[in-house]
């Protein structure tokens, strides 16, 4: 008799370390050095700094999604013992009306979350929306008086129902350096229909919400007018300079810290509503305020990913060439803020179709601003096209695999005509094949005493992008280097590899290498976004270092010593206390031209490149063929992601991008219900992020195979490991059931029943 | 959260004193629903009487071979006890499959039967309820309600209640033992939840003055041959969508003794009598099973977000039972 709950056991193999490393540092499977301080508490968050004077924020929240306050009371709320005061829109600072879209020439919009000023109005614009804030003594007082501030409504009935608004979808039009919302190669349409074999499905993925093991977090404190926050977030810059627009100082009075970021995958690239709350709220206490959002409140006040409602038709011929290939989505975005994620982004460099049409409309709903989510846009788009692309190859009666490889474009972007600058998709599956078995397919429908078993596959492919690292290297007459820059550590292990990169490029040893980060007094440092954190890094360390080595070198020649030799032991020998070497400038005009210099090349290098990384999953999966329960029991995945600096870190973060991608597919959706716009699962208790039961040992294998058009050869690891996982497990589904479940989450009543 | 005043009770009869003097008490147990509702605002207790260091922990053998089982004992201590794993797998594996290891061990026997539902409305205040408020109206009806009810909702409530133990406890006719200051009693596991009905804001028949002391478990050989099987949205850590607890006795094929309840359905753990019933004597198979199942869910409601769940529940009663068969007489 056994009483626990039944599930998958596996041993895990020993890490892979990868052949052909550059150096002795860059390719090892270093621990993260923040590890210690993490596993032992001693890592602080935004949250935790200890800053004397210290009162704490509570929000009040909307129920309503659109509509206007008429009375609000807040007396009974401010005579509980030991509330400081409670801010709303009557006695909140008014601070600059927020930016009304992006504009990449002036960074101070780019983290706008919404166009909602808050506490600056008495409008409501989203359910959820914070109407007031107190602020207490304690936290436990500042939450019971937030119970008692008395708000009334008038409500203005929302559009909350996605679905009922797709007849009044706009379109949306690609805008240059962002990613592509659309595309077109020859007549897609006419070849379409030309086509032997069409397969024409359509799609849905759900709204989901960012779950952060560290829910978001503000301390502020103002100094005068300088502005200290302590703010878990992935753009330094972008959120100084944002809140220097809002409250109308200077950049150079907003000090934001960012040591430790407890997770965020887009969900804190934005400034959102706490944060500028927060910092109202010190400026009128006149002391600092800490504020630490619910998991509800991060439901309710940060934006999701957006859901999607989507159509792929692939014409092909009988031997399974691709005439055409259609990918048409609508998505939503919020009245008050939010864009469309990429969604037919993968449908341009997936398959070397004849001809590609890719379009995207959107729709405005009275719903919380939709946010960048891990591969935003290609996690919902892959799982269409990568389903699609499975029913193909069962019509044709082809090998997925097979048919796979059979449409892969050569040396050039089918739709951009831009160069590959290396693109191994076809070895990542030709190897994910080998490791995975798929040789022993088990035939369709395979039963295995209760269940169907199934096995799937599906591709990855996800863009490399680089944005500007100003970075300062420091070396110290002990052999000390220090490399200083406002990157972002968000548990994926940067302040580990620039360790190992800084390393190999000087020439020293990797224990005498210490990272300093974090911290808008730092150069400025690349937004921890877009997969692109490491390589924008990269570039810089590998010009700061070159410089460095030149500079040694000449004060090696000084004191007659050879070149090459320790930088320690150079410096003492010239009486030196340390030598730093700048790359980049944070203001002035050397900083414009730095920007001016990194959009042209970005525009130019988009011109001549197609550079991403790129992947294979394969899965088994499991189905009772009584319930429905479906369990992934077998994971396989393969990536092209470049150049490997540690794969301890690459491979956990591509791993936690499967898990996430598990979620995708199995179970998370956030219920919003139309009536009210209103989410109705803010908790981890409903809203189903995959348990540990639900994650098999995921066997990861990276390529490690540098390309030659990044800096150091490196790809970026953050997102493609989410990329088609989606469609991995239906997949697998389709294998095990007959069943084609084109609805996300993959629920047991989608697949039996 | 509202401010409370906590007290510790030296004993039953102070208990009992505080829960009929104190205005506003409410029994605290391991507080895994309770503080969680009062942090929503839902439960608004003056006072939190903090019942888990009375003597109630103990779970013993009854002379006639039944077991005595503690409203305090630990979800964790009551699924590892050696005898009820022997006698009542049932049981054992319906608390393991509640909740987290975390959860479980806080949570208490007592506490377990008094969790409130996890309806998405009776949890969000901005929304209808009359659970929450008697003729405040019911949003869930029209709204996501993907664990709601099929058997036994009104108009008025379409909540499930949300234990596992529960529904164990129901098959094997459990007895709940409860004392108030007027004295002791017991009720019948199958009487102590109820239906909504006009006032689905009383999810039991327990008053309001009286605490839960113990659960009486009956001798029961049929109990060596049971099984719970619960279906839900992930793994591990969901709230079932339909459970089933079952017990079976096949003689010559034939189907000599058969026990089914289901959890995650209605409002109270629902015992599968038409089943029962119809089954008893036919012969021990697929199709009888399933025959008999239906006949059961013959009067199931299913609404756009539920009627997936009638049909799971045939088929999960027809596999627990077909499993239950092919085990034999091996249990």
């Amino acid at each position: 008799m056994t009483i626990a709950p039944e599930r998958t056991t596996t041993t895990a193999p020993p890490t892979e370390v990868p052949a052909g490393a550059p150096g002795p540092a860059i390719g090892r499977a270093v621990d993260r050095v923040d590890g210690l301080a993490k596993a032992t508490g001693t890592a602080r968050f935004s949250a935790e700094y200890p800053i004397p004077g210290l009162t704490h924020a509570v929000l009040v929240h909307a129920p309503i999604a659109r509509g206007r306050i008429t009375a609000l009371d807040t007396t009974v709320a401010e005579a509980h013992p030991g509330v400081v005061l409670v801010l709303t829109h009557h006695n909140a600072p008014r601070l600059t009306p927020p930016p009304a879209r992006m504009n990449p020439m002036d960074l101070s919009t780019m983290a706008a979350g919404s166009t909602i000023p808050f506490l600056n109005t008495d409008e409501v614009h989203v359910d959820g929306q914070p109407v007031a804030a107190v602020v207490a003594e304690t936290l436990e007082a500042a939450q019971y008086a937030a119970s008692l501030v008395r708000v009334e409504y008038l409500e203005v009935t929302p559009t909350g129902d996605f679905d009922a608004e797709l007849g009044n979808s706009t379109p949306v039009r690609s805008m240059p350096v962002m990613p592509p919302t659309g595309g077109k190669r020859g007549d897609a349409r006419a070849a379409y229909g030309r086509s032997p074999v069409q397969v024409d499905l359509a799609f849905s993925t759900p709204q989901h919400n960012h779950n952060a093991l560290e829910p978001h977090a503000t301390t502020a404190e103002w100094d005068g007018d300088r502005l200290t926050v302590y703010e878990g977030c992935q753009n330094i810059d972008w959120t100084q300079k944002y809140l220097a627009k809002r409250f109308g100082i200077s950049a150079g009075d907003v000090h934001v810290v960012a040591k430790f970021v407890g997770g965020a995958f887009g969900g804190k690239s934005k400034v959102w509503a706490a944060t500028l709350i927060a910092c109202m709220a010190a400026k009128v206490a006149q002391r600092p305020v800490r504020l630490a959002l619910t998991r509800e409140g991060v439901y309710r006040t940060v934006g999701g990913r957006t859901p999607t409602r989507q159509r792929v038709a692939i014409g092909a011929s009988a031997s399974g060439h691709m005439e055409a290939l259609i990918h048409e989505v609508t998505s939503r975005k919020g009245r008050v803020g939010g864009e469309a994620d990429q969604v037919v982004a993968c449908s341009l460099d997936l398959y070397d179709a004849a001809t590609i049409l890719a379009e995207q409309r959107i729709v405005e709903l009275d719903l919380m601003p939709n946010t960048a989510m891990r591969a935003p846009g290609e996690a919902q788009g892959s799982f269409a096209v990568e389903s699609a692309v499975d029913e193909l190859a069962v019509v044709l009666g082809l090998d997925p695999v097979d048919l796979r490889l059979r449409n892969q474009p050569g040396e050039r972007s089918p739709v951009h005509g831009t160069r590959y600058s290396h693109r191994r998709l076809a070895q990542t599956l030709e190897r994910g094949r080998d490791l995975f078995g798929w040789a022993d397919r088990p035939a369709p429908g395979t039963r295995d005493g209760k269940d169907l078993v199934g096995w799937g596959v599906a591709a990855a492919i996800h863009p490399s992008w680089e944005f500007i690292a100003n970075v300062q290297l420091t070396v110290d007459a002990t052999g000390g280097v220090t490399l200083a820059c406002a990157f972002h550590e968000m548990g994926m292990g940067t302040a580990t590899v620039v360790g190992q990169m800084v390393a190999d490029c000087l020439d020293v040893p990797l224990e005498r290498v210490t990272a300093v980060y974090g911290d808008s007094d730092l150069p400025m440092g690349p937004g921890a976004g877009g997969s692109g954190q490491t390589a924008s890094l990269a570039a810089s360390i590998e010009r700061a270092c070159r410089a460095m080595r030149k500079r040694l070198d000449s004060l090696s020649d000084r004191v007659g010593m050879p070149d090459g030799s320790d930088p320690g032991e150079v410096l003492s020998r010239a009486g030196e206390g340390s030598l730093t070497v700048e790359v980049g400038a944070d203001s002035g005009p050397r900083a414009t031209w730095g920007q001016v210099r990194f959009l042209s090349k970005m525009v130019l290098d988009s011109r001549r490149w197609m550079k991403a990384a790129t992947g294979a999953h394969f899965c088994e999966v499991r189905v009772d063929a009584d319930t429905g329960e479906l369990r992934v029991t077998r994971w396989t995945s393969v990536f092209d992601v470049g150049r490997v600096v540690n794969p301890k870190t690459t491979h956990s973060q591509l791993r936690g991008g499967i898990v996430m991608g598990l979620g995708l597919a199995m179970g998370e959706e956030t219920l919003i219900d139309t009536r009210s716009a209103r989410i109705m699962n803010p908790s981890l208790a409903e809203y189903h992020v995959p348990v540990h039961a639900d994650v098999p040992h995921l066997d990861i294998h990276t390529l490690d195979d540098p390309d030659p058009q990044m800096p150091l050869g490196i790809l970026g690891a953050g997102e493609v490991g989410i990329v088609g996982v989606g469609a991995a497990v239906a997949n697998a589904v389709r294998h095990a059931t007959g069943r084609r479940v084109t609805d996300l989450p993959l629920t047991l009543d989608r697949i039996v029943g | 959260m509202r401010p409370v005043s906590y007290a510790v009770p030296a004993s039953v009869d102070e208990a009992l004193a505080a829960i009929a003097d104190l205005p506003g008490a409410k029994f605290l147990g391991g507080g895994t629903n309770l503080v969680d509702l009062m942090r929503e605002g839902i439960e608004a207790p003056d006072v939190l009487v903090d019942v888990t260091r009375l003597p109630l922990a103990e779970i013993t053998e009854t002379a006639d071979g039944g077991l005595r089982i503690g409203s305090g004992v630990r979800n964790t201590d009551l699924a590892a006890h050696p005898l009820l794993r022997g006698r009542y797998p049932v049981v054992a594996q319906a608390v393991v499959m509640g909740a987290s290891g975390q959860i479980r061990n806080m949570a208490t026997v007592g506490g377990n039967l008094l969790q409130r539902t996890r309806c998405l409305y009776f949890y969000d205040q901005a929304a209808a309820c009359n659970k929450r408020e008697r003729g405040a109206g019911c949003d869930a009806a029209a709204g996501h309600n993907r664990m709601g009810a099929i058997l036994g909702a009104s108009e008025h409530c379409v909540a499930v209640h949300p234990s596992d133990l529960a529904v164990a406890l129901v098959l094997l006719d459990a007895q709940v033992e409860v004392v108030s200051r007027s004295g002791t009693r017991t009720i019948s596991v199958g009487d102590f939840h109820r239906l909504p009905g006009q006032t689905p804001d009383v999810d039991t028949t327990l008053a309001a003055d009286e605490l839960v002391t113990a659960v009486l478990l009956p001798p029961e050989p049929l109990a060596l041959r049971s099984r719970y099987r619960k279906v839900r949205d992930r793994a591990s850590y969901a709230f079932a969508l339909v459970s089933v607890a079952a017990a079976l006795e096949v003689r010559d094929d034939s189907v000599t003794q058969v026990r089914v309840a289901l959890g995650g359905v209605a409002h109270k753990p629902w015992r599968a009598t038409v089943l029962e019933e119809q089954l008893t004597g036919r012969s021990a198979t697929d199709e009888e099973f399933e025959r008999a199942a239906r006949a059961e869910l013959a009067q199931a409601v299913g609404g756009p977000d539920t009627e997936f769940k009638i049909g799971l529940a045939v088929r999960t009663i027809t596999a627990t039972l077909r499993r239950l068969r092919d085990e034999g007489g091996a249990a």
